[in-house]
């Protein structure tokens, strides 16, 4: 090989990489053609790593329209209509500049919806922050969060919900995940496909510039002290240009006059001409002396790698460019015509006229390699799965730790941050940020969509697969307690460096777990994501698979909320409390250990009791419904107290079955964070009905209390072990993160 | 030629932003840091022949654009464009 | 009725406002893009909210230049009822259709969340069927409502009863703490020494059906139709 190592090192291509390329094009490549590679086959594009893998998860189903493979998935919702939607991440870039990092990430999810022809009407954002009392980390929570909101209130969608957790181990590696949906006539779903020789390549948005260069293979990387010079690969987001583009190609879409429509984001042009070659097995060539630059003498390598945002190509069709420029013409857009679709599958660039590049697309797409990484798990699993009772300090009694959960970061109200979202804009949002699974309306249909993402990092670490099964079946509940069915999910992998075994053994039961609970519960993947290389100096982060469930609820007005909505109401346990402490989070803030075992779950438990709970909402047998989740059963019930209005709960539960952790006693019961259990609210003339309606299904159900009063009274088989002032409690829930984060700088 | 245009927050006019960074510079330690005003800069390219006619024209788009005066002032300095002495 | 519902490049509360004049209020809408020089045959204006022109330069700044805004002005002059919701007070502030200015929210966040509005006139096409005193429960969603005027204007907005809706709390007072963005005075909303020029930060068109938390907003709408409707002036805006 003549090639200079150096320079393979820095694009990031291994020897055995490059001997690969070499083979795919008969011939060396050049500078131009390597940096394209370089990009192409990054983890981040490529998803060489765990492709193997992600091969195995169900992405099939009746409803779906679209599974992985195109720039979103898309399921059937009815009434001629698709939903469609994907989780992507912006994990590296948000550590780095998080406010424009955070911002892009939201721009990149939402062209990657509407570049299907689908308007996007929600967002989520799932979000792993490091340790409050750290400088680093309120400087990031903070620009994240006004990143998100600064280009998702501009654009005018909704960020309707999401969730975040603070731990230590994402530090120096934040994570940033955002999920969009949108609605797309089911019949007009457009691909990122070319085809038609002879079709003219339209680029259309901002110019191009030198930023975002290498942003795919800085997401292929950890970081280390060299990573602040890497600032400058941080694009900014221009939230307005990309409503201009949005509402232009929906507009342009809704013609017939384009045959494939792909946004630009990581790996930038080379991308989306590869990618809509690749999928139409056809040819694009284009001369990117025709490409719209804001800088001067920018190179072919810059230009086919440059990151900058807010741009989209299309393939139109021959004999309709007039009509395509006339409607980005009226957005003051500028569409520009830079190539045309070939019949020889190579993707050919020119620059004024004379070929900088040449390749066979599939060389870039599918020829990519695919690793078979090998995994092991790591050493020392049989003592993380103890907990070490004889060693730990006493525990605090219930009522103190009761208020300690109440106040943790991950606990506590996130309402100083989804206030600086618009949840409201478009008039679709029925269930508010803050109170549930996210509901939007569908309007012109009787319909609303549930979503949901969620997340336990502590889990997975303790056990992947099986955090990773209780993950997709947290997501499911959720949607569910809004009164949906689960009709499709997507999934954001977030996990350290694959290069090390212990590593990829985590991502692979992971994606196993996934699978299964994906399959037990019927629900298909129908796109997601890969984040890799989330570690700093050797340091990983919990391996956080984040799973985005998606629900369609038939009737809008029996969607149902976490609420208590008023007193007087009965209070029904669903499912059961194995009093499980393992990877909790009372475990991690009243003695700050992550040990022991997640949760036990019953995948075919679980699903009846998803079913249940959508059919007693659909038939509005229940007033609200909220699942039990970090925290246990007691932070549940005081999460349906607030935001009531002051309407506390009187509950008296048994002792918790089997108790796995009986050497904790009443906490076991109270904060462990058992699965497949839904706290709901009942009208007292529906109570027999609901409790039969559970026996006959075989879902565990008892009646533990009534909602009312000032107070929330827990008592366990008759003996009072909290009773707090809802006052205080809310109090406490409601202002910790906002005390955590203003103020101190 | 090139006309900077600096467009400020009258003095009358509580500045909320410039607050919040100066009690954010105080946090930090900068103890000899008083009161923090935010404002704008603009850098207009400007096709013009001379130095009176690039005032007027920046002035103009001051008065009419950049700012607002309800709440706002301005000054402009003027320059060669790239490449000569500013 | 026909409601014309102005489209900025960056409106993104025009669907909204166009969504609840028709359905959930019953009434004619129709987008007219800002370019056009004319408005049609209409009988009410709405500038829409959002964030036109990415409010890069100033909220509203850019937008007050449209070729559309001649025509809202003539409009204006001849007497026709003009809505300013949120972005859309901002561009009537920018181009001096009302007086004053918009600054940054007093804690420098974006605010999305329910309040509580005081009528305090129903002297004006908006307010014409609400009653002095009512509290209304309507959203907000901005980053710049700190409404400002200079002291002789607030002296001329308060002796002209020219404020039409104040931020109260749950009693109907007008404390601090319940004013989102530290406007002067807990001003929400102000109308013209005409009187047929309103704007308004918060979102009526957010609150016009139960489903998505307040049908309060609807006695805006059912105001200005009630308001026409008596002074039997429908279609005082065509050309």
């Amino acid at each position: 090989m003549t090639v200079d190592p150096a320079v393979l090192e820095r694009h990031g291509i291994t020897p055995g990489e490059y001997e690969r390329i070499v083979r795919l094009m008969g011939r060396e490549p050049n500078l131009t053609e390597l940096g394209m590679f370089s990009v192409m086959w990054s983890e981040h594009c490529s998803y060489k790593s765990s492709r193997v893998h992600l091969r195995t998860l169900p992405t099939e189903g009746p409803r779906v329209l679209q599974g992985p493979g195109e720039n979103a998935g898309a399921v059937d919702i009815g009434d001629g209509l698709a939903a469609v939607f994907k989780i992507e991440s912006h994990n590296h870039p948000s550590f780095i500049e998080p406010y424009q990092g955070a911002a892009t990430g939201v721009g990149g999810i939402i062209r990657d919806i509407f570049t299907m022809g689908a308007r996007p009407i929600a967002l989520l954002d799932a979000l792993r922050f490091g340790r409050l009392d750290s400088r680093q980390t309120r400087r990031i929570v903070r620009g994240v969060v006004a990143g998100i909101g600064g280009y998702g209130n501009s654009i005018g969608i909704p960020t309707i919900g999401g969730e975040v957790m603070f731990d230590d181990s994402y530090a120096g590696n934040p994570l940033v995940n955002v999920f969009c949906l949108g609605i797309a006539p089911r019949e007009s779903l457009v691909r990122g496909r070319a085809s038609g020789v002879g079709n003219p390549v339209y680029y259309v948005g901002a110019k191009t510039g030198r930023d975002g260069i290498h942003g795919a293979t800085m997401a292929s990387a950890e970081f280390d002290e060299k990573s602040a010079e890497k600032r400058p690969a941080v694009q900014v987001g221009d939230p307005f240009m990309e409503k201009l583009l949005l509402e232009a190609c929906l507009e342009v879409m809704a013609t017939d006059a384009v045959v494939g429509v792909q946004d630009m984001g990581a790996a930038g042009l080379t991308c989306a001409t590869s990618e809509t070659g690749s999928r139409g097995g056809v040819g694009v060539e284009i001369d990117v002396s025709l490409v719209p630059q804001r800088e001067t003498a920018m190179t072919p390598y810059e230009i086919m790698l440059s990151e900058s945002q807010e741009r989209m190509l299309l393939i139109v069709k021959r004999g309709r460019e007039a009509e395509v420029e006339r409607i980005f013409g009226k957005w003051d857009l500028h569409a520009v015509e830079v190539g045309q679709v070939t019949g020889d599958g190579l993707l050919r660039v020119k620059d004024r006229g004379r070929v900088a590049a040449e390749i066979p697309n599939l060389a870039l797409t599918d020829e990519a390699p695919v690793y078979q990484r090998p995994f092991a798990p790591p050493a020392g699993r049989a003592t993380l799965a103890t907990i070490p009772v004889r060693e730990m300090a006493a525990s605090p009694v219930p009522a103190e730790a009761f208020l300690a959960l109440l106040g943790s970061p991950t606990v506590a109200s996130k309402r100083w941050i989804y206030r600086q979202y618009d949840y409201m804009v478009r008039t679709n949002t029925i269930v508010l940020a803050g109170m549930g699974a996210g509901v939007v309306r569908v309007k012109g249909t009787s319909r609303a969509l549930a979503m949901s993402v969620d997340a336990n990092g502590r889990f997975c670490y303790l056990d992947p697969r099986a955090g990773a099964r209780l993950a997709l079946a947290e997501s499911a509940r959720n949607v569910a307690c809004a009164g949906a069915l689960p009709i499709g999910a997507t999934n954001c992998l977030n996990f350290g460096n694959p290069e090390r075994p212990e590593i990829m053994w985590q991502f692979a039961e992971a994606v196993a777990g996934l699978g299964e609970a994906c399959r037990a519960l019927d629900i298909p993947i129908t796109g997601g994501n890969v984040s890799l290389y989330n570690e700093t100096d050797g340091r990983a982060v919990l391996p956080t698979p984040v799973i985005g469930v998606v629900g369609l609820i038939e009737d809008a007005s029996t969607a149902r909320g976490r609420v208590f909505p008023s007193e007087g109401l009965e209070i029904v346990l669903l499912g059961e409390n194995h009093g499980e402490l393992g990877g909790s989070e009372w475990l991690a803030t009243v003695h700050g250990l992550l040990r022991g075992v997640p949760p036990a779950l019953d995948l075919a438990r679980e699903g009846a009791l998803i079913r249940l709970l959508v059919d007693l909402a659909s038939r509005d047998r229940i007033r609200s419904a909220h699942d039990c989740a970090e925290g246990g059963f007691a932070v549940a019930l005081a999460e349906c107290c607030f935001d009531s209005g002051g309407i506390g709960a009187a509950v008296d539960v048994p002792a918790a079955a089997g108790t796995a952790h009986a050497a904790f006693g009443v906490a076991a019961t109270l904060f462990g964070e058992s699965a497949s259990r839904a706290i709901v609210s009942v009208e007292p003339a529906r109570l027999a009905e609901v409790l039969a309606a559970a026996k006959s299904v075989g879902v565990p159900a008892a009646r533990i209390g009534r909602t009312g009063g000032a107070a929330i009274r827990i008592a366990l088989a008759g003996r009072t072990e909290i009773d707090c002032a809802l006052a205080e409690a809310e109090a406490r829930w409601g202002d910790s993160l906002a005390a955590g984060l203003v103020g101190a700088a | 030629m090139k006309a900077r245009v600096f467009v400020t927050l009258k003095p009358s006019v509580f500045d909320p932003q410039g607050h919040t960074i100066a009690e954010a510079l105080h946090s930090l330690g900068y103890g000899s840091i008083g009161e923090v005003r935010q404002g704008k800069y603009f850098e207009l390219e400007l096709d013009v022949a001379s130095p009176a006619e690039a005032e007027s024209l920046a002035t103009e788009v001051a008065s009419r654009v950049l700012a607002n005066p309800v709440i706002e002032s301005f000054r402009i300095e003027l320059a060669a464009a790239a490449g000569g002495a500013s | 009725m026909t409601f014309a519902v102005v489209v900025f490049p960056g409106s993104n509360c025009d669907h909204d406002a166009e969504y609840a004049i028709r359905h959930a209020m019953g009434h004619d809408a129709r987008f007219v893009w800002h370019k056009e020089t004319s408005l049609g045959d209409v009988d009410v204006v709405v500038l829409p909210g959002g964030f036109s022109h990415g409010d890069y330069l100033r909220t509203g700044a850019i937008a007050r230049f449209s070729p559309i805004m001649a025509a809202v002005r003539a409009f204006a002059e001849r007497g026709g009822p003009v809505l300013g919701i949120c972005n859309g007070f901002q561009i009537l502030l920018e181009c001096g259709m009302l007086p004053g200015a918009m600054l940054r929210n007093r804690d420098v966040t974006f605010h999305c969340e329910m309040v509580r509005l005081r009528v305090e006139r129903v002297d004006t096409p908006f307010t014409r069927s609400a009653t002095v005193g009512q509290v209304l429960r309507i959203p907000i969603a901005h980053g710049d409502g700190n409404y400002f005027a200079p002291p002789e204007t607030i002296a001329e907005l308060d002796a002209a009863s020219r404020v039409v809706f104040r931020y109260v709390d749950a009693a109907g007072e007008v404390t601090e703490a319940a004013n989102p963005n530290g406007s002067i005075n807990g001003i929400a909303g102000i109308t013209n020494a005409a009187r047929n020029v309103v704007g308004l930060m918060p979102h009526p068109e957010r609150a016009c059906q139960d489903v998505v938390g307040s049908a309060d907003g609807r006695v805006v709408f059912e105001s200005v139709v009630a308001s026409l409707a008596e002074r039997g002036t429908v279609g005082v805006g065509a050309r």
